[in-house]
């Protein structure tokens, strides 16, 4: 022992001291990574000034003075600013990204199940999915939804007419459009004051159940906070909600809510090309609990429901969530290939039109990439919190 | 101890095992078992095979049934009062075929292409096929001598007499080819060094390396399209503005250096630390000890996610499509508006003949990735015992 520590004592000295050559290193590589910038930003500073193209943010103010399709805040081509249109655009990649997640988390997760039945015909079509999503790149998903089966619905003339007054054509689909009356907002309180009261109620069951061991049934007391409170007070008040039927007139529709072909395109191919990843996790995440915890809740006398709400999820989840957030994640960026079919989102709007009108690339793709550096960047921040508070503490 | 008795009885021969239970053998039994076994079972069963029926004949009709198989022109596959309902138009596909694989390609300059083919090919599979001879004269040719003779080959030298075709003739399945290889060609040796880099104790190299990786994990591949093809002609001067293929490769071997270097940067985590130490005992410096103690065992161990990031580039090569480059995606859709062909199933057709090429394709390499991965857990568990 004593000869080996010596040895290790007596290592040969460098021919130059490492701390020297480490810090040259650096300095260097700043050196080249600093001078290729500047240079960068030289060359882009002469070849725009040579182009006539203006610099700084000033264009954010300017009037956009173009239409966009899909608006959920209010805007217009004469009066709006580029940067209203910024924010047009990034609600729209916000709101199919948002949609998209629900919709893929919950197919994802029925598919992904379905891929563990013991059942085989259930889980070899589950793995069919899978197999045939995952291998066919999400554009042309995309533009077989658009182009060969939404651009082929009925023309305007020859609507498909839906139950409750809706229409489907080539030119999307049309919905009665919910008209909230201003006692709707008595409604949202009621459903808020519900919620509060049902995990207040929750947190009293559990508590209770901790220190006495009772159990107290309290699911039908909590759906009728939830759900009845709110009931009530929409009939108190009088049905404060009525519906914009649409109207079919001769060369368009008018009144109730329509859902453009390219957000149904772009919303369906997103949804079933991430579940089919979604999928994937979650069946990884449920083959991650060994047999073993089954065996020994099934031991301790639990019956198959409880073992899996109590055991099995918990334990899945914590494998689940992470690369279930990350395909959220990739399901926001690809909503940015809503550029093919016109959807109005953040690249579309402000990457595409805005940069062609003001020609300002640097700043333009600057503050594009910056939004989703952003979403990620603080959705990654999330994920290492709650990593770190479901890590298994050992002993 | 009592004698024995004359009645008693001893086997010496192990009886003739019975047959298992006629509800568990044969066919019956397997469906009983796999498909029968519960009512919610027989219910789930019933699901599966409605959404069957309702599913395959349509396709399978549409795909080779009802397939129009040779025509001269739309004629042959618009509706007809004898084909009310026309099935996918193959005629379309075979008048454009040669579009799809070549693009504007000079049609007597083609077997330039056939040849880069053939050439790639033998790369790929010198390199896939793990006991291939040689297998370190392979990397060589793929990663050094086949750059270097697709670029003469595709894009020309007229010393050689081969005459020069620029880049936005190129199009269709060579132009995805193209784009792939590159990224792959690319993205390896680049994806190595920030993995390294990442791991490295020298604050500076660390803290570049995290950047570049993290923000180009951060932000859609589009925007790094959109940024090699408008911003970079804007960052070199005017005169050494690169080609707008060359741009999007760029941004596509950037794109995919940042996936690989997290894929493996996970393979060197797996390398336990005796390895390193090892090394490091008997005096390697750090870079002998990287290339032939490390990166071989950890590559081989990540082998199968280096795999996966291939196959996410090789969809991801359709992207090129938004910044105005012919990818076999973007010639599909060039064709299926040519109005001589215009019909309700042309566009169909063209989808499905893409959606087939990529499945192909990439099932390929996902097929490929999960026998390296079975044939490494087989020598772990091996080693293990």
């Amino acid at each position: 022992m004593a000869d080996i520590a010596r040895a290790d004592m007596a290592r040969p000295r460098p021919r130059f001291s490492r701390g020297f050559a480490n810090l040259a290193l650096q300095a260097a590589l700043l050196f080249v990574v600093v001078g290729l910038a500047v240079a960068a930003a030289h060359n882009a500073a002469q070849n725009l000034a040579r182009a006539n193209i203006a610099h700084g943010f000033g264009f954010w103010n300017n009037t956009a003075g173009f239409d966009i399709s899909q608006t959920l805040i209010d805007y217009s081509s004469s009066t709006s600013t580029f940067g209203r249109a910024f924010w047009v655009g990034l609600l729209n990649t916000l709101l199919v990204a948002g949609i998209g997640c629900v919709l893929a988390t919950v197919l994802g997760f029925i598919i992904g199940i379905a891929r563990l039945s013991r059942n085989w015909l259930v889980s070899r079509l589950a793995g069919g999915y899978v197999e045939l999503i995952r291998n066919i790149p999400l554009l042309l998903q995309i533009l077989f939804w658009y182009n060969a089966v939404l651009k082929s619905l009925p023309e305007l003339r020859g609507s498909v007419a839906l139950p409750f007054g809706g229409f489907l054509n080539n030119r999307g689909l049309f919905l009665p459009r919910p008209v909230f009356a201003p006692d709707f907002g008595a409604v949202v309180i009621a459903f808020a004051i519900g919620l509060i009261a049902a995990i207040g109620l929750y947190l009293w069951a559990r508590r209770r159940q901790e220190r006495t061991g009772e159990q107290v049934h309290i699911l039908w007391m909590m759906l009728t906070a939830i759900f009845g409170l709110p009931l009530l007070v929409f009939i108190v008040a009088g049905r404060p909600l009525s519906f914009g039927i649409p109207d079919m007139g001769r060369f368009n529709i008018r009144g109730g809510l329509e859902i453009l072909p390219e957000f149904a395109a772009l919303l369906l191919a997103l949804t079933i090309y991430t579940a089919a990843f979604i999928a994937e996790v979650v069946r990884a995440g449920v083959l991650s609990v060994s047999t073993g915890q089954t065996e020994a809740a099934q031991a301790l006398g639990l019956r198959s429901g409880t073992i899996l709400r109590l055991v099995v999820v918990p334990q899945a989840m914590r494998v689940i969530i992470p690369p279930l957030t990350s395909q959220y994640l990739n399901l926001t960026k690809n909503s940015s290939l809503a550029v093919v079919i016109g959807y109005p989102d953040l690249v579309q709007v402000f990457a595409g039109t805005v940069l062609n009108i003001t020609g300002q690339a640097v700043e333009v793709i600057a503050i594009t990439m910056a939004v989703y550096l952003a979403i990620s960047l603080v959705t990654s921040l999330a994920m290492n919190l709650y990593g770190r508070s479901v890590a298994i503490v050992e002993r | 101890m009592a004698a024995m008795s004359p009645a008693q009885f001893l086997r010496k021969t192990p009886a003739a095992s019975l047959p298992p239970p006629s509800s568990r053998a044969g066919v019956f039994g397997w469906v009983r078992v796999n498909l029968l076994s519960s009512p919610l079972n027989i219910a789930l069963t019933l699901i599966a095979i409605l959404f069957i029926a309702w599913i395959v004949p349509p396709v399978v009709r549409f795909l080779l049934i009802d397939a129009t198989w040779s025509g001269a022109d739309r004629e042959a596959c618009i509706p007809s009062p004898a084909r009310p309902n026309p099935g996918a138009c193959w005629a379309f596909v075979r008048v454009w075929s040669s579009y799809f694989v070549y693009g504007f390609y000079p049609a007597g300059q083609r077997w330039r292409v056939d040849l880069f083919f053939a050439a790639l090919a033998l790369g790929i599979g010198w390199l896939l096929w793990l006991r291939a001879p040689r297998r370190d004269i392979g990397a060589v040719y793929f990663f050094i001598v086949l750059p270097v003779l697709s670029l003469i080959l595709l894009g020309g030298l007229p010393l050689l007499g081969l005459a020069y075709v620029p880049t936005n003739l190129w199009g269709g399945i060579l132009v995805t080819i193209v784009v792939a290889t590159i990224g792959m060609v690319c993205s390896l040796p680049l994806g190595i060094l920030l993995a390294l880099g990442r791991r490295s104790r020298i604050p500076v190299v660390r803290w570049l390396s995290i950047m570049f990786i993290e923000f180009v994990r951060g932000v859609p591949l589009i925007t790094v399209l959109f940024m090699a093809s408008v911003m970079l002609p804007l960052f070199v001067p005017e005169p050494l503005a690169p080609d707008k293929l060359v741009r999007a490769l760029i941004g596509v071997a950037m794109f995919a250096s940042a996936y690989m270097a997290e894929v493996v940067r996970g393979g060197l985590v797996a390398i336990p630390r005796g390895q390193y130490e090892a090394a490091q005992a008997l005096g390697l410096s750090f870079w002998r000890m990287t290339a032939l103690i490390i990166l071989p065992q950890a590559l081989r161990v990540t082998l199968p996610n280096i795999v996966n990031v291939f196959i996410a580039l090789f969809k991801d090569t359709t992207l090129v499509f938004i910044v105005g480059i012919f990818d076999f995606l973007r010639t599909v859709e060039v064709a299926r508006g040519d109005q001589k062909w215009a019909s309700p199933v042309t566009s169909l057709t063209g989808y499905a003949f893409a959606a087939m090429f990529y499945f192909v394709c990439c099932y390929a390499m996902s097929r490929y990735a999960q026998r390296v991965e079975a044939r490494l857990a087989r020598r772990s568990a091996y080693k293990g015992r």
